[in-house]
């Protein structure tokens, strides 16, 4: 594969005669009745065996430990508990989790020696029922020995960092780089180079249903799992290869809906394999259904990643080399597939534009944070936030119109199909055609115009552009680039999309399609209705069409599966081909009927017939019976059945060669988007004015489904543009585990974008159409941080866009006089912030503090909540403490220890505690002052809290953090001075208060 | 996310109520909406031995002018009082609050008494109550005592109700002659908790300034014979005094801008 190859001509459409009379067209979907009449049929909805039992995971509150001890008596002595299923049975019954680079990282699907992010899963309960189940865990002893974590995705890469993987060594589990063209002298040469570091945040698409599973073993039948697992089902190989069971021990069923996916449901795969396991030890069926803390602790998230992007530019504008350094966190462990984030993109990393010249490095760390997977747009938006940024940069640095970048680097429609500098092979496009079509119209002046005006009245008016390519259809072998050529060659090519349909007709001339897909809600079954319907010349509705995906039963191969946009091109694809195949065979018997031609038989309109004597005519259905009454009529040299499967896969998607070219999706769509934003120098909210998307995504095949997608993954994106993010403190904990703290848009949030279309065919997929399903979540995010950063005129711009941290871009601007000097300069960190700092006077000496320091019954009375405390050893004591905040009380399991003791001055009290809401951890130094036979008593705290209480409540931790101190130190005071009764509300306050 | 075990007893009247939380004090939460309690007893943040369901009470079920103030009973839900067609004559700053409290499903369970017990320094109805210098009522089998909001609140989800008392229902006084309220609020989408709300009551001698989701419960200032002219420097001082939380969404010093920003423009509301 080489720059300078010849590309053969593309073949033909397979089919030339058919009369599109349905594909096309905007059909309603078949699916909405159901679901708009809650008929739809969800994992969590349907029945279960009798006997089935329910699971429920206990999950690390810590970052980063050492896992000690797991006493799980009590919890196996609860009444209805079944079975529990710790790391000792997952050793005996599984393998870690393989995954593309060899590395001696293990991934298993219970933490095994250490935890390594809050929520990874340390033991199963299976019991009679979830709310059991839920009981139990809280009865779980769990002896944990904590780990300083590592959090920071460059910090992870030093050499110094810790190290999750102590086999490993390191937190870089990949390293490559890559060398097209001759960048070296292109950047030596080139009259500009423009640079930007830019990071993108961890986020997700948050499907409304969450994963689920029911799972039975069956001994030597292996195990039968019912889940809304979408693929890749080149991950059915990974959980059988874990479970040490052939693929064919392995049945994987899907339930009939699915209540979206968008990439994410890929993260169900650890958790078949534990329920599998699970299922295993309790000897029954076990049914899981992830719930929502849950599933944003530790389902998965997109990869974050941090790029240093270098352009060399012609004075013009034009590009001649690109450059990306770039790191990819991918959690605590790469887990299949990744690290393909970074590899899915990697032949198109030129973008749109035509740059001969490309170096790249590309490095995989690993921190203590959940493992990362599929989230819709899967590597897209990291690359296009560096590019597209780039190229704003660019326009911004070399003082040009950004649409003239646009025009001079794009590819040529002339040049199509066009082999991209690292492999891509462009199928078609148009993209001065769409640029032209989105600015068009007077839209991009108007909006020119009303940045103007809003800019002379002194407000912040900014407008973004982007420019992507939607690839669609991986490239199966894709992931194998991250290997070198030598290790590739040894483990001989990966490549290829395998995609299958199947389409069969009954006795009554009924059709059906069965798809390898696994869908989420997209309505593949009225777009496959419409494209069979076409093909045999009926209607939709005679075409029953169903999505259910049973390994055991379909056809399917490691490609099937909801995602890289596939279904339009691929799977939309081969079942055209397969009612293609079916129809050729039936018009072979007709024409036989007839005494006709083949070539002369047409389908249309429920009827079969010659177009050269249309008298010879037989209804579709009465010349589909024949195949099944009178095989005699039958030709002699075709079999009798009616039914066909085909599998497809794209030749143009070939293993990466050995330059390290890949062509790493099978079509490429292109989107142009243009946006105007105001933000309110108030308060600095950004406010989305206008939203132009275009797009060509090839052939469309319901307009009105492609816009429904394109809606769907503009409203994700602006959620990653200003809101989304999963957050994390310092020491690792999570802190973005409910919808009140992870901000999805609401409706009333996004705006209606113009969406607009051009439709260039794909020579490479079989109806010419491309994905679309994910171009938004690529081109959004950063069409907004271009509008945000030509609003503010900034060049740090970083995702999400909340209103604070704009503000603080803004620049706060204080009144004159006090106020003024009490301002930081700078916005401090948006973090918890859990440091308290408080004095307080108190009547107690000095010396009588220390007293209490030294007396276990005294230190009991001022830990609130105390309800016992015994000695471990000097100064260090175990107590169990209820903290108690309003209605919120959690008992924790509590270590106190005195330190740095200096009499009467000053000491260090710590602490750390674990609890069913998790851990936490203080410290902190107290000093003391005599003060008129008195004391001020002055403490410094900081703190640390992690586990399920920062997940949920880290709105408020900041605050009960403070609470608890204060309590705690007035209550010193007040055992010092020997009041040591519990303070209640004083007698005369309760006479006083007004009684009614 | 499933809660521990509780028994579940439905009240019928205020009377039962208060003798179940006679008999479990700390024991027992009141279920009225729900809203904050399902969530938190799902989350197992709070295990309660007993929920003592109001919601069907119907002597807690009430809102009644009288007295100078509109009574609340602790039964009545945040729709049934935003659709009450006096209330923008009755009360006008909860009238103007109303938009801002979440979303309308939320409304259509959760009780205005609810939120008030619940605490949260984010909420709405404690900051309008504040603001106004509303009362509590509550009461217990021993007596009834008349809290002032400014002495109910005392800290995130924390209050003066002691465990065997019963918020009966809450009081907002009635608008008085010459009175002009705003109300405004920033969150990070509509309906969200509030990073900032703010309150103004003006009278003809002074101006009642509230805040809402800065420190650990509403907080108020009231400036007496203040003018339009030193409205700016006094906001800027008091916004600096609070004691500023930050969280993920918000740092301290955004949310104390933001006190300056929203109580500039409400109280340039209540003072044209």
């Amino acid at each position: 594969m080489t720059n300078n190859k010849t590309l053969s001509t593309p073949s033909p459409p397979t089919s030339t005669r058919l009369n599109n009379l349905h594909v096309g067209q905007p059909l309603e979907r078949f699916e909405d009745n159901a679901l708009l009449s809650g008929r739809g049929l969800f994992i969590d909805d349907l029945g279960v065996k009798p006997g089935t039992l329910y699971a429920a995971i206990l999950r690390s509150p810590h970052a980063h430990a050492r896992l000690l001890a797991i006493n799980s008596e009590k919890a196996a002595q609860l009444a209805g508990v079944r079975a529990i299923l710790t790391r000792d049975d997952v050793k005996r019954w599984s393998a870690p989790f393989v995954v593309g680079v060899k590395s001696p990282m293990e991934c298993w699907s219970l933490a095994i020696e250490k935890v390594r992010y809050v929520g990874e899963p340390v033991v199963v309960v299976v019991a009679e029922s979830r709310y059991i189940a839920e009981d139990a865990l809280d009865l779980i002893d769990v002896e944990y020995q904590a780990l300083p974590a590592i959090v920071e995705i460059v910090r992870a890469g030093e050499s110094n960092a810790v190290v999750l993987h102590d086999a490993v060594g390191s937190n870089v589990v990949s390293d490559r780089s890559f060398r097209y063209g001759d960048p070296e002298s292109a950047f030596a040469s080139a009259a500009h180079r423009v640079e930007l570091t830019v990071d993108y945040p961890r986020n997700s698409c948050t499907p409304i249903e969450c994963f689920g599973c029911v799972v039975e073993y069956l001994g030597d039948d292996g195990y039968d799992v019912l889940s809304n697992f979408m693929g890749p089902f080149s991950l059915h190989t990974v959980m059988a290869l874990a479970l040490k069971v052939p693929g064919t021990k392995l049945r994987h069923r899907t339930p009939p809906d699915s209540g979206g996916s968008f990439g994410v449901k890929q993260s169900g795969l650890p958790y078949i394999v534990l329920m599998c396991l699970a299922a295993r030890k309790a000897g029954a069926p076990v049914k899981w259904i992830e719930d929502r803390l849950e599933h944003l602790t530790a389902a998965t998230s997109a990869t974050a990643r941090h790029t240093t992007i270098e352009a060399a530019v012609q004075p013009d504008g034009k590009i001649t080399a690109l450059r990306y350094d770039q790191i990819d966190e991918c959690g605590a462990y790469l887990r299949a597939p990744e690290p393909a984030t970074f590899y899915r993109m990697h032949g198109a990393l030129t973008g749109a534009y035509d740059i001969p010249n490309l170096a790249v490095h590309n490095r995989v760390v690993l921190t203590n944070k959940t493992p990362t997977g599929l989230v819709r747009g899967f590597g897209g938006p990291q690359v296009y936030f560096a590019l597209e940024r780039l190229i704003q940069r660019i326009a911004v640095e070399l003082k040009l119109d950004p649409i003239d970048v646009y025009r001079r680097n794009f590819v040529q429609k002339n040049q199509f199909p066009y082999r991209a500098t690292a492999g891509a092979l462009l199928d078609s496009g148009d993209y001065h055609a769409a640029l032209a079509i989105g600015a068009g119209d007077s839209r991009l002046a108007r909006l020119r115009a009303k940045q103007d005006a809003a800019r002379s009245e002194g407000r912040l008016y900014g407008i973004g552009f982007a420019a992507i390519l939607e690839p669609s259809i991986s490239n199966m072998g894709y992931i194998s680039t991250v290997l070198s050529p030598e290790a590739r060659a040894k483990a001989g090519p990966k490549n290829g999309a395998i995609s299958s349909a199947t389409v069969a007709i009954d006795p009554l001339g009924g059709v059906t399609v069965v798809v390898a897909s696994a869908p989420a809600g997209q309505g593949h079954r009225t777009v496959l209705a419409q494209v069979v319907a076409d093909v045999f010349g009926l209607q939709p509705k005679d075409i029953q069409v169903n999505v259910e995906f049973d390994t055991e039963k379909d056809a399917w191969s490691v490609a099937a599966g909801n995602y890289s946009s596939r279904f339009a091109g691929a799977v939309a694809g081969a079942a055209h081909l397969a009612a293609i195949k079916l129809r050729d065979k039936l018009a072979r018997a007709a024409a036989q009927n007839f005494g006709v031609d083949t070539s002369s038989i047409s389908f249309e309109n429920g009827k079969i017939f010659s177009r050269m004597q249309p008298d010879k005519a037989q209804p579709f259905a009465r010349l589909a019976a024949g195949f099944h009454w009178s095989p005699a009529l039958v030709p002699a040299d075709e079999s009798p059945g009616l039914r066909e499967t085909v599998f497809w896969s794209p030749e143009q998607l070939a293993a990466p060669d050995a330059d390290d070219r890949v062509n790493t999706s099978a079509a490429y769509g292109f989107v142009f988007d243009i946006c105007g934003v105001e933000i309110d120098r108030d308060t600095g909210r950004v406010r989305i004015d206008d939203y132009i998307t275009t797009h060509d995504a090839g052939t469309l095949l319901n307009p009105a489904l492609a816009d429904g997608q394109i809606r769907g993954g503009f409203a994700q994106a602006v959620g990653a543009a200003l809101l989304e993010e999963f957050r994390y403190g310092d020491d690792g904990a999570f802190l973005s585990g409910t919808f009140a703290d992870y901000l999805a848009p609401t409706s009333c949030d996004v705006p209606e974008p113009t969406i607009l279309h051009l439709e260039t065919p794909s020579p490479f997929t079989p109806l010419g159409a491309k994905g679309l399903g994910e171009g938004n979540n690529m081109s959004t995010p950063v069409c907004i941080a271009n509008a945000v950063a030509d609003a503010l005129n900034v060049k740090e711009v970083t995702l999400p866009l909340t209103p604070s941290k704009v503000m603080a871009m803004v620049g706060i601007n204080a009144p004159e006089g006090r106020a003024q000097s009490a301002l930081p300069t700078m916005p401090n960190q948006e973090g918890r912030g859990l440091s308290a700092a408080g004095t307080i006077d108190i009547s107690a000496t000095p010396e009588n503090v220390f007293d209490v320091l030294n007396d276990p019954n005294k230190l009991a009375q001022v830990i609130p909540g105390c309800h016992n405390l015994t000695a471990i050893g000097k100064d260090h004591y175990r107590a169990d403490v209820t903290i108690k905040i309003g209605i919120v009380k959690a008992r924790y399991q509590v270590e106190v220890k005195l330190s740095e003791l200096d009499p009467p001055r000053s000491f260090v009290l710590s602490g750390k505690g674990i609890s069913a809401m998790g851990v936490s951890e203080g410290s902190g130094r107290i000093t003391l002052a005599p003060r008129d036979g008195g004391a001020t008593l002055h403490y410094d705290y900081s703190a640390n809290v992690s586990g399920k209480v920062a997940a949920i409540g880290a709105r408020m931790l900041d605050s009960a953090a403070k609470f608890v101190l204060k309590q705690l130190f007035e209550k010193l005071g007040q055992v010092a001075t020997g009041d040591s009764v519990p303070p209640t509300r004083p007698w005369w306050q309760k006479l006083t208060a007004k009684v009614k | 996310m499933k809660p521990a075990k509780f028994d579940y007893i439905r009240a019928d009247s205020a009377d039962e109520a208060l003798r179940l939380l006679a008999e479990y004090g700390d024991e027992a939460r009141i279920l009225a909406g729900g809203q904050s309690l399902m969530p938190m007893l799902n989350m197992r943040l709070t295990q309660p031995q007993v929920l003592i369901d109001i919601s069907q009470t119907d002597d807690l079920n009430f809102m009644r002018a009288e007295d100078g103030t509109l009574r609340i009973g602790a039964a009545t839900t945040q729709a049934r009082l935003e659709w009450r067609e006096q209330l923008k004559n009755e009360v006008p700053l909860v009238h103007q609050a109303f938009p801002h409290i979440s979303h309308f499903q939320i409304r259509n369970r959760g009780t205005v008494c609810g939120s008030i017990a619940h605490a949260d320094p984010s909420a709405e109805f404690p900051l309008c109550l504040l603001a106004l210098g509303g009362e509590i009522s509550l009461r217990s089998k021993k007596g009834s005592r008349l809290v002032p909001a400014n002495e109910f609140f005392l800290g995130t989800l924390r209050t003066a109700r002691e465990p065997d008392e019963l918020i009966e229902s809450v009081s907002f006084p009635l608008l008085k002659p010459r009175q002009q309220f705003a109300f405004d609020e920033f969150s990070m989408r509509h309906g969200d908790y509030a990073i900032v709300a703010v309150a103004a009551v003006a009278d003809v001698e002074g101006v009642t300034f509230a805040v809402g989701g800065v420190a650990d419960r509403p907080v108020s200032q009231y400036w007496r014979g203040v003018s339009g002219n030193d409205m700016d420097a006094v906001i800027n001082d008091y916004s600096q005094s609070l004691d500023a939380q930050n969280d993920q969404h918000a740092s301290a010093i955004y949310r104390k801008h933001l006190v300056r920003v929203l109580g500039k423009r409400v109280i340039e509301r209540v003072l044209s």
